[in-house]
């Protein structure tokens, strides 16, 4: 199943940095999200994209993960090439990733 | 307990202003805040400042005034914003002569100066933290370096009696920070309290973003009433215990998801968000829907500020060239890596040279690359090539490689588009608080 079924994200710039929220529609689910959504598959998923570290903090009283990219957005908000320099379309491109359907 | 109504009026330089005079009309607000900063916007205002010495704030500061200088006085309202940008003291003069010209005889308006510390960091010895270089070795290309000020020489400007404050580089959760400091007294080392208000701060910065913008996904989060959507309201009560809302019947929604997806925007670690007058702590915030459009926010905290501000210092970085052009129908994305091919190769006959180079796909592969992408094939595409030249005149070539495929290139290329522009770029380097001078002006209408 997508992400997108599970959880709700919004994007984040400072700099060169893209912070990516990840929320559990349900907070009953956010152990599967925990599980599931590590900050290696993140930074697999966004190979080509990212090409610093990724780091995941845990926020379980919101049902919440936070993922920071390192070196995310094309040289950072102000110089990026790039159409969406800010970054914002990357919550929705982390919400198309596959997890297991079930546990 | 006594509580304290602030209103954010605007998220970004640009923003709707509708909201802003809405929440000053219907509010019952104590603060308007008006947050119009972003990274760059300072260098930017410091070049238009270059050319005119009255200008460098806000474009958007006459407008915002005119709007809700008379409302908020009718209200007891006081207005905070950095809308000052590169010239708080002209803008805090242009507010006054608007107060004049609206009959708000004895408005007092203050002018929060200081950020401005170009001279300073030029001189010194400091890393900058993207590159590891110095800021002197950056030369003339260097056009502003500001501090990002904390609450205090706001909440003292309030303390003298200010009606608009008005700033340069501030803190942004600190905008909202300084009125809850002056009316609660709120100490300057009272950790926990300081790093509740940021979190209000921060939670209300970006005005719309927590009442419903920059969150819908038909189907699966509606949000009604976008095009009159409401600015948020935060309640803060003498704790910092916080209730964020928005004037009842308009636009937007605040529920647990949208105050959510706002606590942890623009957030690295939770746990230390850094801030000048504190590092704030929102790892163990938990929110409870109160009502309907209003939501309990608890458990922020605060550990002690670093005792280091940090700089954003805007340079000339570089000139971008970008041309566009449009393919549609049977065969559309094929024409268009034929034409990504022909003006990349066009750029290499004629000798463009670039330090980077970009080609898009609109449609297929521009936003996050052809992986993300898959297979399906988009009606119709649109081309985009993007580089980087050390001159204006070089990047326009750019543009033009692109143009002439009009002419040269695959069929049925449309709607061709082309640009070529400075940019100014944002480096950042910190310094001891101490280098940073604040000042408050106190002028009156």
């Amino acid at each position: 199943m997508k992400l997108r079924a599970l959880a709700h994200s919004r994007t984040g710039d400072k700099g060169n940095t893209a912070n990516i929220s990840l929320i559990a529609h349900d907070p009953a689910d956010y152990p599967r999200l925990e599980r599931h959504v590590t900050a290696e598959r993140v930074r697999a998923h966004f190979a080509g994209i990212c090409t610093g570290t990724v780091t995941r903090y845990a926020l379980p009283r919101l049902g919440a993960l936070n993922f920071v990219l390192g070196e995310a957005l094309g040289g950072g908000v102000t110089r990026s090439l790039a159409l969406d320099a800010h970054g914002k379309g990357l919550s929705a491109a982390l919400l198309d990733m596959e997890i297991p359907d079930e546990g | 307990m006594r509580t304290l109504r602030l209103g954010a009026g605007a998220g970004y330089a640009g923003d709707r202003i509708e909201p802003a005079l809405e929440l000053a009309e219907h509010g019952a607000l104590d603060y308007l805040v008006f947050e119009c900063l972003a990274e760059r916007t300072i260098a930017l205002a410091q070049q238009a400042r270059l050319r005119d010495p009255a200008a460098g704030y806000d474009p958007l500061l006459e407008a915002r005034m005119r709007a809700v200088l008379e409302p908020c006085r009718r209200h007891g309202t006081r207005i905070v914003t950095n809308m000052g940008a590169a010239n708080p003291l002209a803008a805090a003069e242009r507010t006054r002569s608007i107060a004049r010209d609206l009959g708000l005889a004895g408005l007092k308006v203050a002018a929060v100066t200081g950020d401005d510390v170009l001279e300073a960091v030029g001189a010194g010895d400091y890393e900058i933290l993207e590159t590891g270089g110095r800021v002197r070795d950056l030369g003339n290309r260097v056009i502003s370096a500001n501090a990002y000020l904390g609450a205090g020489p706001i909440a003292e400007a309030l303390a003298q009696g200010a009606d608009v404050v008005i700033t340069g580089r501030v803190g942004d959760p600190a905008l909202f920070l300084a009125p809850l400091i002056h009316a609660f007294g709120w100490a300057l080392d009272d950790w926990d309290r300081l790093g509740r208000g940021t979190l209000a701060g921060h939670l209300l910065e970006c005005a719309g973003q927590v009442t419903g913008g920059y969150f819908a996904d038909p189907g699966v989060k509606d949000v009604t009433g976008l095009a009159r959507l409401g600015f948020p309201i935060g309640i803060v009560d003498e704790d910092g215990g916080i209730e964020i809302t928005k004037v009842p019947g308009s636009g937007g929604q605040v529920t647990l998801a949208t105050c959510k997806e706002q606590l942890l925007y623009e957030v690295h670690d939770p746990a230390r968000y850094l801030q000048p007058d504190v590092v704030a702590d929102f790892s163990e915030v938990t929110m409870e829907a109160v009502g309907p459009d209003r939501v309990r926010v608890t458990g922020g905290r605060g550990l002690p500020a670093t005792g280091l501000l940090k700089v954003s210092v805007g340079l000339i970085d570089s000139y971008v060239g970008e041309g566009q052009i449009s393919y549609a129908g049977p065969g559309a994305a094929a024409r268009g890596r034929l034409a990504l091919a022909i003006v990349r190769e066009r750029l290499a006959i004629t000798g463009v040279r670039t330090s980077e180079l970009r080609f898009d796909l609109i449609g297929v592969d521009s936003l996050h690359g052809a992986r993300l992408a898959g297979e399906a094939e988009p009606y119709e595409v649109r081309l985009r090539v993007a580089g980087r030249c050390d001159s204006l005149g070089e990047a326009a070539r750019i543009g033009n490689e692109v143009e002439t495929l009009y002419t040269n290139g695959p069929a049925g290329g449309g709607g061709a588009w082309k640009s070529a522009r400075e940019v100014v770029g944002v480096l950042s380097v910190l310094v001891p608080a101490a280098l940073a001078r604040p000042s408050v002006r106190m002028i009156e209408a």
